[in-house]
């Protein structure tokens, strides 16, 4: 496997995965949500696994919101 | 209430350096009864180095402190003869649960290394601890040992000099003046010699406050450290509870940041606290009560001219993963016989300087481990929380989050990695046991590989020819001759060949790896001798 992020569109069903994310948070106090999220973090980087990939992930997530 | 606390174990007597006109000058002076003052002054007089300890108190430390002693320091203890005597004493344990609210989320078992002498840990208090040393002490005082205890002996003055440290020092009969070709500073957190020399000392503090206490009961709870985040006896909060030898539990409460520490204190509110947590039922004592806070800070250099710093003095970390005292007697085992080759004229002075790079590494090891061990225990931010409190329940449910929760990272020995002292690595054999690495255990019969290293330079052999010995501009490496069928465990095969069909390994005094190639050449060694003795 590469240890590069992958910054190309790479989900194999865009509207469906952020349409089930949302919904997974729909009727959620704001600290249930929060905690939510926090697992799927936690779950989708332990599969990434590999450190370097992880980093740039941070690094991307920093770096492309519009108020930083 | 154990009566150790009001007798005095090294009672103030007079010394006839104090009726000297002039200072008496002595080759190493020690400031600091502790573990690692009694274990530094047992490494050397052991070795025949004289060795005078002062300290301003004349018995062992009140309360439990420090509970938990690693494998290393135990191995370590064995080389200054009282490693036995400390098992034999404390609780052995090797579980750890660690709680989320009112549910288990996770349990680990540290992993007992087949073929070691020793336990992966062993809890008993200080106090204890500190009694065991200062009877080793008595024993070899016994047969003629260079090694005294000075108590209620302050030292009120320090002046550095080229080649001497000068100390003024306070008694009940008045003051005196002695000189120390070398001091070792090992008053604690706190150093009064720090201060004294005006050195900083440097790093994050915390404000978190925890409750320590130490009571006796008698309760079924097994002999493994539990954990708790969360709990319903203390909201929001951590909670530890860990068995010490003779009935008596440490029980760690964190309370928060802005606490009255007075209010707290008083054992009517302690009993509260504990009675929430032990359950109303539960009959106990209150034996030590006391709340703390922490830092994670150390001194920018533990060597300052003839004055070395070790323990607490040199550095400091937060209770969680027990790597204060354990490091304190790490640092004992590095500074004794690099002192005893330059006080012999056997090494340069320069090989002090080495005792700073390999510590300092160590201490560093220490203080990132505690401080996310901190982090993670005591939460800074609101999302920080909640990332930790996301792991603590997904660990309930799946094994991959079981590494990231963080109650402490124990203490394991440190590897020496990158030290001016090592030589290069020439043998393909597992990381274990490359440079830098003290010495892993291993069956002998009825005894162990630890036992017959250490003290001296070692060239340990495995299935390789070498000569019984050999001697470098004063040094000598004396050989042990061993074969992979020694131990039918292979054990010793695992951990120092690997798939090499033979080994040639020279091993320091405090049993850490100098070099190892796969068969005995001897400009090569004797390079890898002159550079472990800091003349290369």
């Amino acid at each position: 496997m590469s240890d590069k992020l992958i910054l190309s569109p790479n989900l194999d069903n865009a509207d469906g995965f952020f349409d089930a994310l949302a919904r997974a948070h729909d009727g959620l106090e704001k600290s249930t949500s929060d905690a939510l999220n926090a697992r799927l973090i936690f779950l989708l980087a332990n599969h990434i696994g590999d450190n370097k990939v992880l980093d740039q992930a941070l690094k991307a997530a920093q770096n492309s919101g519009h108020k930083r | 209430m154990s009566k150790i606390f009001d007798v005095p174990l090294y009672a103030y007597t007079r010394s006839p350096d104090q009726d000297e006109g002039m200072p008496v000058r002595h080759p190493v002076v020690i400031i600091g009864a502790g573990p690692v003052g009694l274990a530094t002054a047992i490494d050397l007089a052991q070795q025949g180095i004289k060795t005078v300890i002062l300290d301003d108190n004349d018995r062992v430390s009140f309360g439990s402190r420090a509970i938990c002693f690693a494998k290393r320091p135990l191995e370590i203890l064995d080389r200054l003869g009282c490693g036995e005597a400390m098992v034999e004493r404390g609780v052995q344990w090797d579980t750890g649960k660690v709680f989320f609210d009112t549910r288990q989320v996770y349990e680990f078992s540290l992993t007992e290394e087949e073929g070691h002498k020793n336990p992966a840990f062993i809890n008993l208090q200080q106090y204890t601890f500190e009694q065991v040393l200062v009877e080793r002490i008595r024993e070899m005082q016994a047969v003629g040992a260079p090694i005294e205890i000075r108590g209620r002996n302050k030292v009120e003055a320090i002046g550095q000099h080229d080649d001497h440290v000068k100390l003024e020092v306070e008694t009940p009969e008045g003051s005196y003046t002695i000189e120390a070709d070398w001091l070792v500073a090992c008053d604690g957190a706190n150093s009064p010699t720090r201060r004294m020399l005006g050195l900083d000392f440097d790093g994050q503090v915390f404000e978190d406050n925890f409750l320590i206490a130490d009571v006796v009961m008698k309760a079924d709870f097994p002999s493994e450290r539990w954990f708790w985040f969360d709990p319903p006896f203390n909201r929001g909060q951590s909670a530890l509870l860990h068995k010490q030898p003779d009935n008596v539990w440490r029980i760690d409460l964190q309370l928060g940041r802005d606490i009255d520490k007075e209010r707290e204190k008083r054992p009517e509110n302690v009993m509260v606290r504990l009675k929430a947590m032990l359950g109303d039922d539960a009959e106990f004592d209150l034996e030590w009560v006391s709340i703390y806070t922490f830092q994670c800070c150390r001194m920018e250099r533990f060597r300052h001219g003839r004055t070395l710093f070790a323990g607490d003095s040199a550095h400091q970390v937060s209770p969680f993963g027990a790597r204060g005292a354990n490091s304190g007697l790490q640092d004992a085992d590095n500074i004794a016989w690099k002192l005893k080759l330059v006080l012999k004229g056997k090494a340069p002075e320069t090989l002090m300087d080495s005792y700073n790079t390999e510590r300092a590494y160590g201490a560093d090891e220490n203080i990132l481990n505690s401080t996310r061990s901190t982090e993670f225990i005591t939460p800074k931010s609101e999302m920080s929380r909640i990332l930790r409190d996301a792991v603590l329940d997904l660990s309930a449910h799946h094994e991959f989050a079981q590494p990231l929760v963080n109650s402490g990272r124990l203490s394991v020995p440190c590897t020496y990695d990158g030290s001016m002292l090592n030589s290069a690595d020439a043998l393909a054999a597992p990381d274990v046991t490359r440079p830098g690495s003290p010495c892993p255990d291993a069956p002998l019969g009825d005894d162990h590989l630890l036992g017959k290293l250490g003290n001296e330079f070692i060239l340990l052999t495995i299935d390789a020819d070498a000569p019984d010995s050999f001697e470098e501009d004063g040094v000598t490496a004396t050989r042990l001759a061993l074969s992979v069928r020694d131990d039918p465990t292979l054990t010793l095969k695992r951990q120092y060949l690997g798939d090499a069909p033979s080994g040639v390994y020279l091993i320091r005094p405090d049993q850490h790896v100098a070099a190892r190639r796969e068969a005995f050449d001897e400009p090569h060694f004797r390079a890898a001798l002159r550079r472990a003795t800091g003349k290369e």
